[in-house]
């Protein structure tokens, strides 16, 4: 029975967050283009805003970005680099580290801020709530798999989890097994990184695809935007 | 097709580039833009206007979408003026813009409610009783009555259905009438011209029943008494546009950006022009930013620094040089020419009334009216001669009515100004002065109270002996203080002395320098002279509620009358105070008030109504000795202000209501069980003391007010003055009265007004409001109802400040429950009709109604003031007491006569001001457009009358404004009166009939019309008196001229038969509290003063979420930096405002565009939104009026007398509320009072005690 929860959890769950999060996305941005928001409620309330929400962007950006690099890139890579496997483990635990306690300390205002406004939070609908919770969450997870890698510092349980990611993104069969028999903490986190990937397209976090990156590299100051030959109009 | 897809272009988006790669060029999708378009898509507009009381009546576009109303913007379509003038648009203002919040917001009425405690009680009666006898088991219950009574205001409204209520309704109605008398049964509603119909619908089927209906321009104090008094008419001013034809605009008490939104523009455009401005006001106001010199007097002594300038306008244009045109205008268009009395009174020579015609051996040959015709001398004869125009003209004779240079017997005359010249001696003659009574607050200067000047007179050898007289005008000269050459003390030979009334004597008195005084009025006069009259005063509410309002304005007046400038384009009296001008009057009057099925209409002034009713009275503390001038005839003055009031309305000077002790169905039916003519009978029990006038004892549960209707007004939130004695006395709840009456206080108790030891507290027994949101007046109903807003019903609206008509209409079906006011009306009059003839059948009821103006009663006592009631007079009723009419009502028909035009129209006619045509062309029409009835009954046959838009064809129709027929009929009766042919006004517009589809389509322009004293054509812009002054038609005063010598006994008594400087009255609020509510902070004592403010209109839109947004969200006063400093207010603090009437809260704008010593409190914030209770009332708030209590004043209470005569909301007491002082300080402790009811302080107050903490239930 064990196994073949693990073997959903950890072999199937991944395919439907994962749809779910891509079909989903592009169906919101489809089909309700007014929702799609960050949602900011800086105007009913500015205090803990620039603390609150700068100490948890940059953190999670930094943990986002270590997460994807640290997971799916083939360790074949390191190896060519000469980057050992204890050092790698470090410096997940070093930065993801720093990371992680300002985006908790981050969230922890936000929340905080969203919960006690009586404006803010009679304007939350549940799902900002619940996104905040469900990251601080999984924000804890993480902090505390510290102390297990910790114990771990050959990084063998960070190639079991490599070999898993990169298993399910190469669609290689029995990728669960990988997982069976790590520590419940892991699996929690696993669980509830790929929840997140589930309920993006239903919460304010769909605005991280519209993140306004292009800007950095536009040309022009002018933009004139031109009066395409409309097809059936 | 799919934003996504578009976005994967990333590569091929840029398709060229511009400026050297400054610019891009993209091809990137615009899908985003339709929803832009689609904002503003809309699937129909349609015209109305906002029924607020605004003046505005702007045309308004209404934008539907799916059905719901969704924006609303300003139409530009208005008919363009002449080539030489601006265009009327833009009209409109940010308040008119947020409307369509209201329609569906929260506060939107939706369902008629009722009383929670009421509705049970009804469905416990009504379950074994018929509807009448139901409410009679109720209200004659104490223990019932006070159960829902006690509880007003206090929450616990249920939602009902309208059948249910409109029984209720009805059930109320029908029993008062049976129980008390229709008399008993009021109703309030304002402005008709804000929304007519709606306002008719009310009021046609009060009349049906013979209710009362309330007066509200006076009660509002938008009603200038000095304009009946000079002019015999309510007010008549010039449309904005005529602005800009002035040359100088002096802007006084009047805040034009702000109040005037709309016609501001003009005010620009006139400056842009060249047009010189000053601005007259306290603070500095938004107006200010328009004037080349700010003038800041003193608040309320206006009048000092307008008399200043007609000194200096005197003696620089009338007296050292000559204007040959102001001498010329002054001589044929004021009385300045005509004859004075003067008289030995006390060893000093007092004026006394205008010499008449009778005063002589054989009237002059004058046998009509000869008491009536006032005299002056021909220059070149130097003859006594009867100048044709005055008012005994008027009456009882045809063709001499006008202000033709011309005498009895003579073709030509010329009118002596001033006998100067032709002098048989000098007369020091007395005048009063009141600016040496010292006052706490105000300046008073080191003058005895009564200033003897020499006067050239004449003398004359009349049968009753010598007698002496002098002209108006020498006697004007010498109430200036002016030094004619003649010697003498208290007259100035310069502009620098220190005598009333020159620029100098002013100076301590308002503060504004001398040569301010001086260089306004040399500048006002000299634009006058050079232009024949292009000089204009704007004056409002800033002068006029203040309750020496009259002085203030008369000053004003003479100065326009000194230059010409009344009558004349671009020039005159520009008062705007009210959305007074109903138009098309004559055709809404018979609609209004059921002209068409009985005569005449019950109608009250409010102001001596709700004095009485709501016990202010019995907390007057201004002593009539106080006001008195002491030159007062002998006579029975030491009285109280309501004995005074009582004098009037039983000598029928003023209206009563209720009017009689007695059920008037009973007096009649008394009458005929002793065989005898209702009115002889009446007059008989009368004098014998056993028939009393309800004045005399208003406190007698005979003579309450039983059922209050309020519609298109918020009486308890907005104009109520006294507003905490409202609750107390006429709802009976919870209140915050902080003072003790005169049984209490031991002060000076009336003489001929029954006092009570105890007061009655609630006497109303059922108060049923109609409006479209929850407002205050609201929340202390009984029955509340809920009406169409602007933009759900079909109306009309017409406004001073342009010549218009204009519609309201309904772009969408009125939502919810909710209903117009015509088919609330007629919903009621439908119940009514079903439940009457449990007690009521055709009755027969005897309508007492006051000498009124514009009729040949107004004629009554000529010389002398003598009161039946004192044996002095017999009571000849119309003569010298109310006219009695006996008029029969059926009340099982009441439906049908509200809807049918009754058969009076056809048989009597029409008319109005005196004139009067047959209507029967204009009955035929109306049966044909809209229909006649066609089921069997009283009404067969009948124009109908079922719908709005039925009632808007009534009205114009019949009304010579919009129906051009009419017009030359009523332009031939006038002719009639004045001897002259005046059809050439309105003829080239006989075919003309203005239908209400095609106000809708365009705003029409108004017919020229003799209801009004200016004219409407290619070539002049509206202006009052222009008909007056180039039409030779009289005005309606005693002489026929503007009336600036007011000879009527009770003027003179106190000391205004010629304009002097009256400081404010003490109100003595203050001193009985200041000492013992103190919360420990500061205490500063401040005139109150509540001005129009800049995000609502009176009340509404103070509600409104986009005006809460763009002020301060709540209740504001505004204070000097000055005083908040000495009390320690800083900016923002709430604060509490108190002294014996009540407590308000509010927080404190600290500006130093405010004057020291006074605090504004922008009239009518409500108290629903944002306001925390009072520390010292201990319930919520309070709003402006909770500081106030009204003051009558006995000149506005002469009846019977040319030009002072009553008409409805044309004359009467007026609502003062200026003079208030008021203690501020800051509060300690800011309680919401966001508790159940069961726990609140507010539950603590005086009255409600156990019974208000069940209200929350």
């Amino acid at each position: 029975m064990y196994a073949h929860l693990n073997s959903f959890f950890f072999g199937y769950y991944p395919y439907i967050a994962l749809t779910i999060f891509l079909l989903g996305s592009l169906i919101r941005f489809d089909r309700e283009q007014y929702s799609w928001k960050a949602g900011s409620s800086q105007l009913l309330r500015r205090r803990q805003l620039r603390w609150g929400s700068n100490l948890f962007h940059v953190g999670i950006l930094v943990i986002f970005v270590g997460h994807l690099f640290g997971l799916l890139v083939p360790s074949t890579i390191y190896a060519f680099f000469g980057i050992g496997y204890t050092a790698k483990q470090l410096l997940a635990i070093i930065l993801g580290g720093v990371a992680g306690i300002a985006c908790f300390v981050g969230l922890t205002m936000l929340i905080h801020r969203r919960l006690v406004d009586p404006r803010i939070r009679s304007t939350s609908s549940a799902a900002d709530i619940g996104i905040l919770l469900l990251l601080y969450a999984q924000l804890t997870l993480g902090l505390l798999t510290i102390p297990l890698s910790l114990g771990h510092l050959d990084g063998s349980e960070m190639l079991r989890f490599m070999a898993w990611a990169q298993g399910i993104v190469t669609f290689q069969p029995g990728v669960a097994d990988l997982v069976l028999d790590a520590h419940p903490i892991f699996k929690a986190h696993l669980f509830l990184g790929l929840t997140l990937f589930l309920v993006f397209p239903f919460t304010r976090l769909v605005h991280i695809w519209s993140a306004p990156i292009w800007y950095l590299g536009r040309r022009g100051y002018q933009i004139v935007r031109s009066k395409r030959p409309q097809a059936a109009e | 097709m799919s934003h996504f897809l578009d976005r994967l272009n990333f590569f091929r988006k840029t398709v060229g580039d511009f400026s050297e790669g400054h610019g891009i060029v993209t091809n990137e999708d615009r899908g985003w833009e339709e929803s832009y378009r689609r904002r503003w898509q809309h699937d129909k507009t349609v015209r109305s206007t906002h029924g607020v009381n605004c003046t505005g009546s702007c045309s308004w576009k209404i934008y539907v979408k799916g059905g719901i109303v969704t924006w609303e913007t300003q139409q530009t379509d208005y008919p363009r003026t002449r080539p030489d003038m601006p265009n009327h648009e833009p009209r409109g203002c940010s308040r008119g813009a947020s409307y369509s919040w209201y329609l569906y917001s929260g506060n939107r009425l939706k369902y008629p409610m009722v009383r929670k405690r009421l509705i049970q009680l009804w469905r416990e009666a009504r379950a074994v009783q018929t509807p009448v006898a139901a409410w009679a088991s109720i209200v004659e219950d104490q223990e019932k009555r006070e159960r829902y009574t006690r509880v007003r205001g206090q929450g616990g409204f249920v939602r009902a259905d309208w059948a249910e209520v409109e029984e209720i309704v009805a059930a109320a109605n029908a029993y008062t009438i049976r129980r008390y008398g229709p008399d008993r049964v009021a109703g309030f509603s304002p402005i008709p011209a804000m929304s007519m119909i709606s306002y008719a619908a009310g009021t046609r089927y009060l009349s049906l029943l013979g209710g009362t209906c309330l007066s509200f321009y006076d009660w509002y104090c938008d009603l200038p008494p000095s304009s009946p008094q000079t002019w015999g008419e309510q007010t008549d001013v010039p449309e904005s546009a005529d602005w800009y034809n002035a040359g100088f605009l002096l802007i006084w008490g009047s805040n034009v950006p702000q109040t005037r939104t709309p016609d501001a523009h003009f005010y620009t455009e006139a400056r842009y022009k060249g047009a010189k401005s000053v601005v007259i006001t306290p603070d500095y106001s938004e107006a200010s930013k328009f004037a080349d010199l700010w003038i800041s007097p003193k608040q309320g002594t206006d009048a000092a620094l307008g008399l200043a300038m007609g000194h200096v306008i005197l003696r620089e244009f009338h007296l050292d040089k000559h204007s040959d045109y102001f001498q010329d205008y002054c001589r044929r268009y004021s009385d300045m020419p005509f004859l004075v009395r003067l008289v030995e009174q006390d060893g000093r020579w007092v004026p006394e009334r205008q010499l008449r015609a009778s005063d002589f051996a054989d009237g002059l040959g004058e046998t009509n009216n000869p008491e009536w015709k006032t005299l002056a001398v021909d220059e070149r004869s130097g003859e006594i001669v009867v100048p044709n125009g005055s008012i005994g003209f008027r009456w009882g004779e045809q063709g001499r009515w006008n202000l033709e240079e011309r005498a009895s017997g003579r073709d030509e005359v010329r009118l002596r100004l001033s006998l100067l010249d032709a002098r048989d001696d000098v007369l020091p003659v007395a005048f009063p002065y009141f600016g040496g009574t010292p006052h706490e607050h105000f300046q008073h200067s080191e003058h005895p109270d009564v200033l003897e000047r020499n006067v050239p007179i004449r003398e004359l050898d009349l049968p009753e002996g010598p007698v002496k007289v002098a002209t108006v005008f020498d006697l004007f000269c010498a109430n200036y203080g002016l030094d004619r050459g003649l010697g003498g003390a208290h007259v100035a030979k310069s502009f620098d002395e220190d005598v009333p009334y020159t620029p100098a004597w002013q100076e301590k008195i308002t503060g504004v320098p001398r040569a301010q005084v001086i260089a306004t009025a040399r500048e006002f006069a000299q634009n006058a002279d050079k232009t024949e009259g292009r000089s204009m005063v704007i004056l409002g509410a800033g002068l006029n509620h203040w309750y020496h309002m009259d002085m203030i304005y008369r000053s004003i007046i003479n100065l326009l009358v000194m230059c010409g400038c009344v009558g004349q384009s671009g020039g005159g009296w520009a008062h705007y105070v009210g959305q007074e001008k109903l138009r098309p009057q004559t055709g809404w009057l018979p609609l209004a008030f059921a002209l068409d099925w009985g005569r005449p209409p019950r109608q009250m002034n409010s102001t001596s109504f709700w004095y009485a009713h709501s016990d202010q009275w019995r907390y007057e503390t201004l002593p009539v000795a106080s006001i008195l001038s002491p030159t007062a005839p002998k006579g029975d003055w030491d009285a109280s202000l309501i004995d005074f009031n009582a004098r009037s309305e039983r000598m029928g000077w003023l209206p009563s209501a209720p009017q009689l002790r007695t059920n008037p169905l009973e007096v009649v039916k008394a009458a005929e069980k002793a065989g005898k003519d209702p009115k002889d009978y009446a007059v008989e029990e009368m004098k014998a003391g056993r028939l009393e006038f309800s004045c005399q004892d208003p406190d007698a549960p005979e003579n309450w007010p039983r059922n209050l209707f309020v519609w298109r007004s918020n009486l308890l939130g907005s104009s109520g003055k006294g507003h905490e004695y409202f609750l107390k006395h006429l709802l009976g709840t919870t209140h915050g009265v902080q003072g003790k009456d005169l049984g209490e206080t031991g002060g000076q108790k009336p003489k001929e007004v029954v006092w009570h030891e105890q007061a009655p507290e609630g006497k109303l027994d059922l108060l049923v409001t109609l409006d479209f949101r929850m407002s205050t007046t609201c929340l202390y109903s009984d029955i509340v109802l809920p009406t169409a807003t602007w933009y759900e019903k079909n109306d009309l609206n017409t406004s001073d400040m342009h010549p218009f008509i204009h519609p309201l209409s309904g772009a969408v079906d009125p939502v919810w429950e909710s209903r117009s006011d015509w088919e609330i009306y007629k919903g009621i009059a439908r119940a009514f009709s079903a439940v009457a003839p449990e007690v009521l059948g055709k009755e027969k009821d005897l309508v007492l109604t006051p000498i009124q103006h514009d009729s040949p009663g107004e004629l009554a006592q000529a010389l002398e003031v003598k009161d039946w009631k004192k044996g002095e007079i017999d009571a000849l009723p119309g003569k010298t007491m109310p006219a009695m009419v006996v008029v029969e009502r059926d009340y099982p028909n009441v439906y049908k006569r509200f809807t049918a035009l009754g058969p009076l129209m056809g048989e009597i006619g029409n008319g109005g001001k005196g004139m009067a045509w047959k209507t029967g062309e204009e009955v035929e029409y109306l049966a044909r457009l809209n229909g006649a009835v066609t089921e069997e009954g009283p009404t067969k046959g009948m124009p109908r009358i079922e719908t709005d838009i039925h009632a808007a064809e009534v009205i114009l129709t019949l009304a010579p404004e919009t129906n051009g027929e009419v017009a030359v009929k009523a332009w031939e009766s006038l002719g009639k009166f004045t001897g002259r042919n005046h059809r050439h006004l309105a003829v080239h517009k006989e075919d003309e009939k203005i239908r209400f589809r095609d106000v809708q389509a365009q705003p029409r322009k108004i017919i020229s019309s003799p209801i009004w004293s200016g004219l409407e054509s290619e070539k002049v812009s509206y202006n009052a008196g222009y008909t007056n002054v180039h039409e030779l038609i009289p005005w309606r005063t005693l002489t026929g001229r503007q009336q600036l010598y007011q000879d009527h006994l009770w003027m003179r008594a106190f000391g205004e038969a010629l304009c002097v400087y009256k400081p404010p009255i003490d109100t003595r609020t203050v001193a009985p509290v200041i000492d013992k509510k103190g919360n420990g902070n500061p205490q500063v004592v401040l005139n109150f003063i509540t001005p129009h403010q800049k995000w609502g209109i009176h009340s509404t839109y103070t509600d409104n979420l986009l005006m809460l947004t763009l002020s301060r969200g709540g209740p504001i006063v505004w204070i000097s930096e000055d005083d908040a400093k000495a009390a320690g207010i800083e900016d923002n603090d709430w604060i509490e405002a108190y002294n014996a009437n009540g407590a308000l809260v509010a927080r404190a704008v600290v500006s130093q565009r405010v004057k020291p010593g006074l605090v504004l409190m922008y009239h009518a914030q409500e108290k629903i939104v944002n306001v925390p209770g009072s520390e010292i009332t201990g319930t919520r708030g309070g709003i402006h009026n909770s500081v106030t209590r009204t003051v009558t004043k006995p000149t506005h209470m002469i009846g019977g007398y040319a030009q002072l005569s009553y008409g409805f909301n044309y004359y009467g007491t007026v609502g003062a509320n200026r003079d208030e002082f008021v203690i501020v300080r800051k509060m300690s402790k800011v309680d919401w009072l966001d508790r159940p009811a069961a726990t609140s302080d507010a539950t603590s107050s005086q009255t409600a005690t156990g019974s208000a903490k069940e209200a929350a239930e």
